[in-house]
């Protein structure tokens, strides 16, 4: 689905080993499959279940999302930077489809 | 037909059984699903209360984005760290809601995210560490609208 569009905030610099704030929000309709349609068939569960962050290919963050979590599912998590490099996140759909974004850090 | 009071009470608390007993277990995870859910997170380790913390409001407007946090005091450090913390809602068609999975590379174990509510119920959150240690904490969420598509 090209309109999951993620949006991530991440601090342009750090300093050494310093603890950051990520922000991440993906637009998503997150269908529970727990809905009905306007003639009674239940709509066909499509949810993001899963969502991975890493620095330099290294696993910091990850998070299973069950159909419970919200429409456009948002995150806030901490990371700790020990060197300049990149966050790259990725999210996995129901239906294959990974959508992914990165966020270059420098450590001063 | 009258009706004594001894039948009237009867009848009621009949009543009050079979509405307990029946419908809440069509719709909505019961006891035993959190239950189950707990078990297999913990591995069997009986969860201990405090070092974890939820955050979440009292009253909850609106069911389908309700903001929830979840902190662990932790050194986060390879030898001690907060593996994974669950978020299960007691309330909803299914318990499960997110499976945070942390490392010592998070520097912190905290997470915030939006999950929906189907109706007022508690809010559990466990926290698994690396030397074996399971914690629980557990608020309560008053919902005024649901947030499952009813």
């Amino acid at each position: 689905m090209s309109t999951s569009k993620p949006r991530v905030k991440v601090p342009k610099t750090a300093s050494k080993d310093e603890v950051i704030q990520i922000k991440t929000l993906i637009s998503h309709t997150m269908e529970s499959g727990q809905r009905k349609d306007s003639d009674g068939k239940p709509i066909p569960r499509k949810i993001i279940n899963k969502f991975k962050c890493e620095f330099n290919g290294k696993t910091v963050f990850e998070c299973d999302m069950e159909p419970a979590i919200s429409a456009n599912p948002y995150l806030e998590f901490s990371a700790k930077v020990p060197e300049s490099g990149t966050f790259t996140f990725t999210w996995v759909d129901d239906d294959g489809s990974v959508y992914s974004t990165d966020a270059k850090i420098a450590v001063e | 037909m009258t009706i004594t009071r001894r039948q009237a009470l009867a009848l009621g608390a009949g009543a009050a059984v079979l509405t307990a007993a029946g419908l809440p277990s069509l719709a909505f995870a019961d006891d035993a699903k959190v239950q189950a859910a707990i078990d297999a997170f913990s591995g069997g380790a009986a969860p201990e209360t405090g070092t974890v913390s939820l955050t979440a409001p009292e009253i909850a407007e609106n069911g389908n984005t309700v903001p929830i946090g979840v902190s662990v005091e932790s050194p986060m450090t390879e030898a001690d760290h907060v593996t994974a913390v669950i978020l299960l809602a007691a309330g909803n068609p299914q318990p499960g809601v997110a499976t945070f999975h942390f490392s010592p590379m998070s520097g912190a174990a905290e997470a915030t995210t939006r999950m929906r509510l189907a109706k007022t119920q508690d809010v559990i959150a466990l926290a698994k560490t690396s030397t074996g240690k399971v914690y629980m904490d557990r608020k309560s969420v008053k919902v005024t609208i649901g947030g499952c598509g009813g």
